[in-house]
C-alpha cells in the first residue's frame, strides 16, 4: 500500500515537473490518434452518411456488419495490419512496420467504423425529420448527405471524441504494428504495459493519470458541446 | 411575384396509390387551373395528405400519372414548393433556412439576400433574421416555412393542413400570409379539414372520402349542392363513416 502511494507521489512528480520523457510519450500518443481519427473522419463520415441516405439490397446486412465492426478487438487489427506490412506482406516493400505511421494505419482500421457507424445513425435520424423537406426544395443526394452532415455537426464531434477515445486506450494494434520501441513509436498505452511489467509503477502511474484526465476532457467536452448545441439549436 | 409563364394546369389522371396492398387513393382525376385558391377537403384518413403528395411529386403513384401542361418552362418540380403541418426547420438560422432554399435552386448570392430580406419582411420575421429557426415557436416556424415558399416564388404552393395546430390567431396570421402569396400569383393548393377556413381561404374544393374524389366543385356549390351523401354530411357537421 505504501509504495501505491508513493508510485502516486512520485507520478505527480513526473507530471507536474513535465518530466521529457512522459512528454514525449504523451505528444507521440497525441499525434498518433488524432491522425488516426481524422483519416478516419475522412472515410467514416461520407461513407456513414451515404448508407444511411442510400436504399440497396443489403443494405441492412452492411448495417449490421458496420455496428459489429464498433466492437473490432485491437489485437486482431494489430495482427491483420502487421501481416499486411511485414516483409513479406504484400505493403512490405514500404518498409512501414514499427512506424508512427504503422500505428496510424491500424487506429485508423479500429476507429473507421465506429464514427461510419455513429455518423450513419446520426445522419439517419436527422433524414427521417428532414426527408420531405429537402425533397420539395429539390436536393439531390449529394446535396442531401452534405446538409444531413452539416445540420448533424455537433453529434459528428461527439462521434470524432468517441473515436479518439477509443484510439488512444487501446494497446494491442499499436502495440503489435509499433512494437513499443523507446523513442520511436512508444505511446501512453504501450509504455504502461512495459513500465508494469519493469515494475516503474511510478511512470506506469503517471501516464495512467494523465489518460484518465484525456478520457475526462473527453467526455466532458462531448457533453457540453452536446448541451450547448440543443439549447442553441434545437 | 411569380416569374413569367407558369406550370399550371395540373392534371391528375386516374391516380391510384397502394400501400402494404391497400388501396388508399382510388382512380382520382382532377385538372386545377391557376388562380382559385384549392382546398382539398376531407375526414381524417381520407387521402388529403397522399394526394397533395402525389401532386408535389413526394410519392409516386402505384397507378396513373400527374401532369403539368405548362410548356416549355423547364423541369416543373423546380417551380413548386410544399409548406408540411409540421415545420421542418434545419439547425441554422432563420434568414440561413430561407437562403439554403434558395441556393438550392440556383438563386445567385445578391438575389438570395434580397429575397431572404424581402421575405423575412413580408411575414413580420425580420428580427428573428440571425435567431436559430428550430428555438423560434410554432407559430413562428410555420410563418418561417412560409417565407421561405414565398421567398422561392412558386408557380404553385401546396400547403399540407398548415394550421392544424395553431391557435386562432396564429392561424388568423398564417392565413393572411396564405392569401398574399396568392395575390402574389401563386397558385394556393391546400388540404384541411376545417370547414371555416374553406370558406374564409378556398375558391373552389376536391372533396375526399376513404380514398375517392366525390366532389370538385366551387366552395358554394359544396355548402349549398353537395352530390354526395359524405359531402352533405361533412358539411353540416354530421358523422359519416
Amino acid at each position: 500500500m505504501i509504495d501505491f502511494f508513493d508510485a502516486f507521489g512520485a507520478a505527480f512528480a513526473l507530471i507536474v515537473g513535465m518530466d521529457r520523457d512522459l512528454a514525449e510519450i504523451v505528444w507521440l500518443s497525441l499525434r498518433v490518434s488524432l491522425t488516426a481519427v481524422a483519416f478516419a473522419a475522412l472515410i467514416g463520415f461520407p461513407l456513414g452518411a451515404a448508407i444511411a441516405i442510400s436504399r440497396f439490397p443489403g443494405r441492412q446486412a452492411i448495417v449490421v456488419a458496420l455496428n459489429s465492426l464498433m466492437g473490432l478487438p485491437p489485437v486482431v487489427v494489430g495482427l491483420i495490419v502487421f501481416l499486411l506490412l511485414s516483409r513479406a506482406g504484400p505493403f512490405g516493400v514500404l518498409g512501414l512496420l514499427f512506424t508512427p505511421t504503422a500505428m496510424v494505419i491500424a487506429q485508423t482500421i479500429l476507429i473507421t467504423p465506429i464514427i461510419a457507424a455513429l455518423a450513419r445513425q446520426t445522419v439517419e435520424d436527422l433524414l427521417t425529420e428532414y426527408d420531405e423537406q429537402l425533397r420539395s426544395l429539390g436536393a439531390g443526394p449529394l446535396t442531401t448527405l452534405q446538409t444531413l452532415l452539416w445540420d448533424g455537426r455537433f453529434r459528428m464531434l461527439t462521434t470524432l471524441l468517441a473515436g479518439f477515445g477509443r484510439a488512444t486506450a487501446e494497446v494491442g494494434a499499436v502495440m503489435i504494428v509499433g512494437g513499443n520501441i523507446d523513442h520511436v513509436t512508444r505511446v501512453m498505452t504501450t509504455a504502461i504495459a512495459l513500465e508494469l511489467s519493469k515494475g516503474d509503477l511510478a511512470l506506469a502511474l503517471g501516464l495512467g493519470i494523465i489518460l484518465i484526465t484525456l478520457s475526462l476532457c473527453v467526455n466532458g467536452t462531448a457533453f457540453v458541446v452536446n448541451d450547448l448545441a440543443s439549447r442553441r439549436y434545437g | 411575384m411569380s416569374r413569367p409563364g407558369t406550370i399550371l394546369p395540373l392534371e391528375a389522371r386516374d391516380l391510384c396509390f397502394e400501400a402494404d396492398g391497400t388501396r388508399l387513393i382510388k382512380n382520382i382525376s382532377f385538372t386545377l387551373q391557376a388562380g382559385p385558391k384549392t382546398a382539398i377537403l376531407g375526414a381524417n384518413g381520407a387521402g388529403k395528405s397522399l394526394l397533395l403528395r402525389l401532386c408535389h411529386g413526394l410519392i409516386q403513384p402505384t397507378s396513373g400519372e400527374v401532369a403539368w401542361h405548362g410548356a416549355g418552362l423547364g423541369d416543373p418540380a423546380l417551380r413548386q414548393a410544399m409548406v408540411f403541418q409540421r415545420p421542418v426547420m434545419l439547425r441554422r438560422s432563420a434568414a440561413e433556412n430561407v437562403a439554403y432554399a434558395l441556393k438550392l435552386r440556383g438563386i445567385d448570392r445578391e438575389e438570395r439576400r434580397a429575397r431572404v430580406e424581402e421575405a423575412l419582411k413580408r411575414t413580420r420575421l425580420n428580427r428573428h433574421a440571425n435567431r436559430p429557426a428550430r428555438v423560434l415557436s410554432f407559430g413562428e416556424q410555420q410563418r418561417l416555412a412560409l417565407a421561405r415558399a414565398w421567398a422561392l416564388r412558386p408557380d404553385i404552393l401546396f400547403l399540407d393542413e398548415p394550421t392544424a395546430s395553431l391557435d386562432p390567431s396564429v392561424t388568423r396570421t398564417i392565413e393572411e400570409l396564405i392569401l398574399a402569396l396568392h395575390e402574389a400569383g401563386t397558385k394556393i393548393v391546400m388540404t384541411t379539414h376545417d370547414l371555416g377556413q374553406v370558406r374564409r381561404i378556398a375558391d373552389e374544393v376536391l372533396f375526399l372520402h376513404r380514398g375517392r374524389l366525390l366532389e370538385h366543385s366551387s366552395v358554394e356549390d359544396l355548402f349549398e349542392h353537395a352530390k354526395s351523401d359524405a359531402a352533405r354530411a361533412f358539411v353540416a357537421g354530421d358523422l359519416f363513416w
